[in-house]
């Protein structure tokens, strides 16, 4: 490697000194490669806030998360008290706690709102598909992670909803009933489960979170970014080779767009977080003031509202078929939801890839598809009752809808001319 | 370097035998990790049999739930004449009249779903999705079923038993509520988790 130059605009000593930190390690070379020489295409909208909006709540999660540990205790006897102790008698603990429990909230919004741009301007297509498939992964074990840190707390509806989940399990034929008590390391939730709740919320699933996300970061920066006109900005360069519709991240986005928007995120999350931590019983919900009862089912049961279409689907399946119970094909209804976007870069056959130049059938499929979610998320708020299944089990057809049918909708109907330049809304 | 003079045949087979030999290490590195996840011993000595005596039980109430057996809730039901009158005429609506699915030791396969008629056992664990149903002994309408025969109500999905531990037709839960095995040490006092009379 050759000696910096001494045209830069950097004092000479620290020229030196990166000089110096270069020779033995790429420090230059990395920043350049995903900061100051990654070129973004220059039309990025509102819907471009997510992604990195995600890695700041991450990184909240993991700072609040670590903190909270030095006063939880995960034992039956001790975890709900010193939840309430984390409350009351440690310094500014009900802040670290509830910035942790509206984190939660927040990554899976900014998650959803991310997932939402992906399918509007066909985020997933090639060249982008293990990129949409290493984003889902981080999803499901964002479901996961929320899932044992749910436990924790010990509140009557953490063991009840982990009592139900793990049940869910016994659904499957044969193995089902010893896969349950493998999972919970005894016959029913009891210390020994929220124990490696426990160590697999703090240990192995933010580990699992990080490194996919590392993954995730290394994959986009590779193929480069997509944009709401879904073109590829790689195909028109300049002499240098640079995309003439791309700018460089930094620090045109990373000052002039992401910190905008992050302050912004943050102002809407610190009103939550200081007037309405428990968001009316949906961040935290009632039952959990109660100590973990094992003789005492709540009322009713709902998971936190970040689960809910994916309840309602499970509740929407009550016919028993090819000799199974329907409430194995509630499982399987479960599953196939939350696995079925990970086919989306195959599924969609439409010869462009943004929303904005798809036809009429693809707004309404996915006009449809939102609107279907939604009330699923409602709908798995609320107790069971005949007409809420039977919505339920429309708004699931629906949901599938949109995936199953999109080979064939995307296919016949007409798109509009893709432009060869991006164009600035 | 070339390959002249390189044996593929035997670089093939020795890459072949090493991968057969290192997967075979890490299935037998990975036993204890997976096994450790299973019940301790001390999670299976909690689980090891009880005794409950219902001597002050009168007809018509029901011990529980307790947590007895592996710390899950035992129903301990005191049926009375009426009630037991009552079953067979349930039959046409339940999904398993005759307890054909193993969710009872043999000698709990009648039509009481019991050893004795009057004392009904059940282990208060919905077969749905592993809630607490609650006791609604009572035949009169209740705000989830204007037919009520008397039973349980499983309040997270609706699933609804009749006092022998029968599933209601068309209800989420498959199947009836488990049996657990038990013995009768005297009248009024059983032994939870054992099978054999005086055992």
């Amino acid at each position: 490697m050759q000696e910096p130059q001494s045209t830069s605009r950097f004092p000479a000593m620290w020229t030196a000194f990166m000089g110096w930190v270069d020779r033995r390690f790429p420090a230059t070379e990395t920043f350049e490669y995903h900061m100051s020489k990654y070129y973004a295409p220059k039309n990025f909208n509102f819907w471009y806030y997510f992604g990195v909006i995600a890695t700041v709540v991450l990184v909240l999660q993991l700072v609040t998360g670590i903190w909270l540990t030095m006063s939880y205790i995960p034992s039956g006897q001790g975890a709900f008290a010193s939840v309430e102790y984390i409350m009351r008698d440690v310094q500014f603990g009900w802040l670290l706690r509830y910035l942790h429990t509206t984190g939660a909230s927040a990554f899976f919004v900014v998650v959803y709102l991310h997932m939402f741009r992906g399918l509007m301007y066909g985020s997933y297509r090639e060249p982008r598909e293990l990129l949409w498939l290493i984003g889902m992964a981080i999803f499901i074990a964002m479901m996961a992670e929320g899932f044992f840190g749910y436990l924790l707390p010990w509140g009557n509806m953490s063991y009840w909803a982990a009592q139900v989940i793990v049940s869910l399990f016994g659904a499957i034929p044969v193995i089902g009933g010893g896969l349950m008590e493998w999972i919970r390391g005894d016959f029913l939730i009891s210390e020994i489960t929220l124990n490696r709740f426990f160590a697999l919320h703090v240990v192995a699933l933010p580990l699992v979170l990080i490194m996919l996300v590392f993954v995730h970061i290394v994959a986009l920066h590779h193929v480069g970014s997509n944009n709401p006109d879904g073109i590829e900005i790689k195909k028109n360069k300049n002499a240098e080779g640079i995309p003439v519709d791309g700018i460089p991240f930094h620090p045109y986005y990373t000052i002039g767009h992401d910190l905008p928007g992050i302050v912004l995120f943050l102002f809407v999350f610190c009103a939550i977080v200081f007037y309405l931590p428990e968001m009316g019983g949906y961040f935290i919900e009632r039952p959990n003031f109660d100590e973990a009862n094992p003789l005492k089912t709540p009322e009713h049961i709902a998971p936190v509202w970040y689960y809910t279409p994916y309840y309602a689907m499970l509740r929407a399946a009550t016919y028993p078929l090819f000799t199974l119970d329907a409430k194995f094909w509630g499982f399987v209804v479960m599953a196939g939801a939350i696995a079925l976007p990970m086919g989306l870069p195959w599924l969609d056959r439409s010869p462009v890839k943004s929303i904005r130049y798809k036809g009429a059938i693809s707004k309404t499929m996915l006009a449809i598809f939102v609107v279907s979610f939604f009330i699923l998320g409602y709908l798995g708020t609320i107790p069971p009752s005949p007409g809420a299944t039977a919505l339920a089990q429309v708004c699931t057809i629906l949901y599938f809808s949109y995936f199953v049918l999109m080979p064939w909708y995307t296919r016949v109907e007409r798109t509009k001319p893709v432009p060869d330049r991006v164009t600035m809304r | 370097m070339s390959g002249d003079g390189v044996n593929k045949q035997r670089r093939y087979f020795l890459i072949g035998a090493t991968s057969v030999v290192g997967g075979v290490g890490i299935v037998g590195a990975a036993v204890p990790f997976v096994a450790s996840w299973s019940p301790s011993a001390k999670a299976r000595a909690a689980g090891a049999p009880v005794t409950i005596d219902f001597s002050r039980l009168n007809p018509g109430e029901m011990l529980g739930p307790i947590p007895a057996w592996r710390g899950q809730p035992i129903f301990v039901l005191y049926r009375t004449q009426a009630m037991l009158d009552e079953l067979p005429k349930l039959d046409a609506s339940r999904a398993d009249p005759n307890s054909e699915r193993p969710q009872q030791p043999a000698y709990a396969k009648n039509e009481w779903r019991s050893r004795r008629p009057e004392f009904g056992i059940y282990v208060g664990l919905c077969t749905h999705l592993g809630c607490s149903p609650k006791y609604f002994p009572a035949v009169q309408p209740e705000p989830f079923d204007a037919q009520w025969e008397g039973g349980f109500f499983c309040p997270c999905h609706g699933s609804r038993f009749d006092l022998a531990g029968r599933v209601v037709k068309g209800v989420p839960a498959p199947a009836n509520l488990v049996v657990p095995p038990y013995s009768f040490v005297s009248d009024r006092v059983v032994t939870i988790g054992v099978d054999e009379e005086n055992a």
